[in-house]
């Protein structure tokens, strides 16, 4: 938009970028979808290093007699 | 907006579906206060997290292809009539895809981006409904896809074939579900019991005879301060399911006169003064009944008062209020008895018994109304099927079963398959939390040892 100067009854979309539409979703399907991957990728390497530190016997009892509830 | 009264209805409108939003925002705050407070205590942020995310996700994807979803299949599965999908005309599907100029800012349209909303907080709660039951075992990333699948996908489509004024299960069957009783509870409570089934119960639930244990809640008043926000959610959920006002010319269909009315989402005539007066005794009706069926517990007890709406809930536009006393009192006892009959049967270890209080209730609410309001009709336009118990039974087994149960199934074994679905063994003894717990334990040591080197 230039101007306000205008008879708002004939005016409709007044965001930036009109007509790119389009391309604006693929890329936020696109990275919605790359969110899942790295999320995913993140907790897989979370929980393996979870079992590694603390994923023995002794670990996992002491760890339930520090947060029992 | 050419005129003042066309203005002021269409800004009316606008400013109730946004209180509506505002309204509805509390369940979701409502539902993590629940969660995390039935949670134990080393899984209360993992379970937190889980919920939370849902938002974010749920509505970019209902953004991208929910709403789409909506208005292009209410042709249902076979394409009813051969019409196939609805794309243009005056609701067709294109004008509300993700590209469409009317889905931003547009000075030409002032209700689409509120309705828009307000589907969108039924999606976050029917996903918020699965979510309670996968506590302490699930991984967040795969609960999230499941997320995705029910908030922007099936739910919707269950919108789209009976919540819609065209849509094939209320032309073709009589479909009536006023304020969601299965489209949103029936298939949320169907979904977490189709994915529970592979996820399995938590480490310890059941003992080797088959004997639940009680896993005893960390915080009760969390559970009952998180209930009492879903229930004042739950009001501006009933009135978002409303259009507030339309005149008969603008329905287009058999009314007459000039008479202006609220209406349910078939642009069947009722009013919000009803619909909170059945919302009211309904939930009274779940309260009492809850409190002496499980003997004063209070956990029962409020769940009780959300089931007794939830079942009413499908024929509360239309009901008298005892009516919607009595059947909420009904849906409390059903959804318990069956909580416990299946947990021991099947060892299905539902956390917060969302499966019962919205799956079996739900389906329950459906069911009666097509009793209690059989022959009514079900829309304003000519050639649909009166409201009627098949109808509605079949509704139900769509809503739960076929729209809900088989694809939580079917997507959490695909999840499993790729040992997404649950955590490791190990992790879920010392707790979802423990790293970050002990983390901050020794964070709080360290700045403690550092102070006392100071003094």
């Amino acid at each position: 938009m230039t101007t306000w100067a205008v008879d708002l009854a004939n005016v409709g979309a007044v965001y930036p970028w009109i007509g790119y539409e389009l391309i604006m979703v693929l890329v936020a399907v696109a990275l919605w979808i790359l969110w899942h991957v790295l999320q995913l990728r993140h907790e897989n390497e979370e929980l393996a290093e979870d079992i590694r530190l603390y994923g023995d016997k002794e670990s996992i009892r002491k760890a339930l007699d520090e947060h029992p509830h | 907006m050419g005129d003042q009264l066309s203005a002021l209805t269409t800004v009316f409108t606008e400013f109730y579906y946004w209180v509506t939003v505002v309204l509805m925002f509390l369940i979701h705050i409502g539902f993590c206060m629940y969660e995390v407070g039935a949670s134990r205590r080393r899984n209360h942020i993992h379970t937190l997290m889980k919920n939370t995310m849902l938002i974010p996700l749920v509505t970019i994807t209902f953004f991208f292809f929910g709403w789409w979803i909506y208005w292009a299949l209410p042709n249902g599965p076979w394409l009813f009539e051969g019409k196939g999908l609805i794309l243009d005309g005056a609701t067709g599907a294109t004008q509300f895809g993700p590209a469409s100029e009317k889905m931003g800012t547009n000075l030409g349209d002032r209700l689409t981006g509120v309705f828009w909303a307000a589907f969108l907080l039924f999606s976050w709660t029917v996903a918020s409904i699965v979510s309670g039951s996968l506590i302490e075992r699930v991984r967040s990333g795969a609960f999230w896809i499941i997320a995705v699948m029910i908030g922007s996908v099936t739910w919707i489509i269950d919108a789209a074939w009976g919540w819609h004024f065209d849509g094939w299960m209320v032309k073709l069957l009589g479909y009536h579900d006023a304020y969601a009783s299965g489209v949103i509870h029936a298939i949320g409570g169907g979904t977490a019991l189709g994915v529970l089934i592979v996820l399995g119960p938590r480490l310890g639930r059941f003992a080797a005879d088959g004997t639940p244990r009680d896993f005893v809640p960390h915080n009760p008043w969390l559970v009952t301060i998180g209930l009492f926000l879903i229930y004042t959610g739950f009001w501006g959920f009933y009135a978002a399911c409303n259009v507030p006002i339309i005149s008969p010319a603008t329905i287009a269909g058999q009314i007459t006169g000039e008479t202006w009315t609220a209406t349910t989402i078939y642009l069947t005539p009722t009013t919000l003064s009803a619909i909170t007066v059945n919302f009211i005794m309904s939930l009274s009706g779940g309260l009492l009944v809850g409190y002496l069926v499980s003997k004063g517990n209070p956990f029962w007890t409020y769940s009780g008062g959300l089931a007794g709406i939830i079942t009413a809930s499908a024929g509360n536009d239309l009901y008298h209020p005892i009516q919607a006393l009595v059947i909420g009192g009904i849906g409390i006892y059903v959804a318990y008895k069956l909580h416990y009959w299946v947990e021991r049967r099947f060892k299905i270890d539902d956390a917060v018994g969302a499966v019962a209080v919205h799956g079996y209730a739900g389906f329950l609410g459906v069911v009666i109304t097509g009793f209690m309001l059989w022959g009514y009709p079900s829309s304003p336009f000519e050639g649909y099927a009166a409201i009627n118990p098949l109808g509605n039974f079949i509704g139900a087994i769509i809503m739960f079963f076929v729209l809900g149960f088989v694809p939580g199934y079917a997507m959490a074994k695909f999840l499993n398959s790729f040992g997404l679905l649950r955590v490791p063994r190990q992790v879920e003894l010392m707790g979802l939390d423990f790293r970050t717990l002990h983390d901050e334990q020794q964070a709080r040591e360290d700045v403690r040892n550092f102070e006392k080197a100071l003094a």
